[in-house]
């Protein structure tokens, strides 16, 4: 049985098609079979930090309207073996999305896969609602921020309330919290809301923290989720959020400022 | 921190603690406005005309909040009443 799990957040900008394109990778590392599916229509990323944006034919929007096959959509990753891409589409409004359509291909997807990763776009609206209606688990992907803390507790509300799982009165989604662009020097400084303020307010498990780092960028600009970048900090957690996805016991790292040496305290640093 | 910075005042405002102060108060009032507690503009205006049946008082005197403490519900009511 497949399991569907949507990355959500309600605010934008905090990571979600980062966490999305890592997660789904990360999970095809291990071997699993997995497809991570954009539903952000009108406002397509994935396929960029994925790095298949040129290899975009057929999409999403297609299927569900029978303009063209599943097969002919999924774009398979050249990286990473057992890795599929279902791209939003660039044309149409959300609305595209209809409920039945939406889950007709994910039926079809259960029969290939093992996950079925759903990104989904900011706001509450029809996107983010058919995102997370399916959903067996959710990650929350939250930055350590005011706006981006309440935003993920209305998310939380709406997971609650309005999936698949709450409306058919099924076992509750399973919920985890992702902090992601945690700066452990600023939290030490008393600029930044530390991970157990976090914890505290959202009360949902900690899957992983992600430090904001130098590496997310670049990985983006070159299309290579940086989850392939095992040397970066940010490659490492997310390979850590993977292993704790699966089941792993592994401590949380990245949690302490990098201790400077005796010149770069003095003199600053590009430390 | 550089050689300016540790010149400067190590005590800075902790602005982390009044995000928290804030998520907390902001996330429990909507939480409990979506918990089905929606009853409480109706209850407020029920309260403020069994008020004014005695007591000469403007809408914006009186104020209704339903708060969360150790699981534990608090109504509280505060009436500013005419000198």
């Amino acid at each position: 049985m497949a399991r569907i799990i949507v990355v959500t957040s309600g605010k934008g900008g905090v990571g979600k098609t980062t966490t999305s394109a890592s997660i789904a990778t990360g999970l095809a590392l291990k071997g699993h079979r997995t497809v991570v599916i954009d539903f952000d229509v009108g406002l397509r990323n994935l396929d960029l930090l994925m790095g298949c944006e040129r290899r975009v034919v057929y999409d999403f929007v297609n299927v569900i309207n029978g303009e063209a096959e599943l097969h002919q959509a999924l774009i398979r990753d050249k990286r990473t073996e057992n890795l599929s891409i279902l791209p939003a589409s660039q044309t149409r409004d959300k609305e595209a999305l209809t409920h039945a359509g939406v889950e007709k291909v994910l039926n079809q997807l259960a029969k290939d896969f093992e996950y079925i990763i759903c990104d989904s776009p900011a706001g509450i609206e029809h996107g983010a609602l058919m995102a997370l209606y399916f959903a067996d688990e959710a990650i929350i992907t939250t930055n350590p921020e005011v706006s981006s803390v309440r935003d993920s507790d209305r998310i939380l509300g709406i997971l609650q309330s309005k999936s698949r799982r709450a409306v058919e009165n099924l076992e509750p989604v399973k919920e985890h919290l992702l902090v992601t662009r945690y700066n452990p020097e600023r939290v030490t400084r008393g600029e930044m809301l530390n991970i157990q303020d976090v914890e505290e307010i959202l009360a949902i498990p900690l899957i992983g923290v992600v430090p904001e780092s130098t590496s997310v960028l670049k990985a983006s600009n070159q299309g290579v989720p940086v989850v392939c970048n095992t040397d970066s900090d940010a490659g490492q957690a997310y390979n850590d959020v993977v292993a704790r996805f699966l089941g792993e016991d592994i401590p949380h790292r990245f949690l302490e400022p990098v201790k400077k040496g005796f010149l770069q305290r003095m003199f600053g640093g590009i430390g | 921190m550089s050689l300016m910075q540790l010149f400067r005042s190590r005590k800075e405002d902790n602005s982390a603690a009044i995000a928290k102060e804030r998520l907390q108060i902001i996330v429990a009032h909507e939480r409990s406005s979506r918990s089905g507690r929606d009853f409480l503009p109706a209850m407020e205006r029920d309260i403020l005309e069994v008020i004014q049946k005695y007591i000469e008082v403007q809408q914006e005197c009186i104020d209704i909040k339903l708060d969360s403490q150790d699981g534990c519900s608090i109504l509280e009511v505060n009436v500013q009443l005419p000198n």
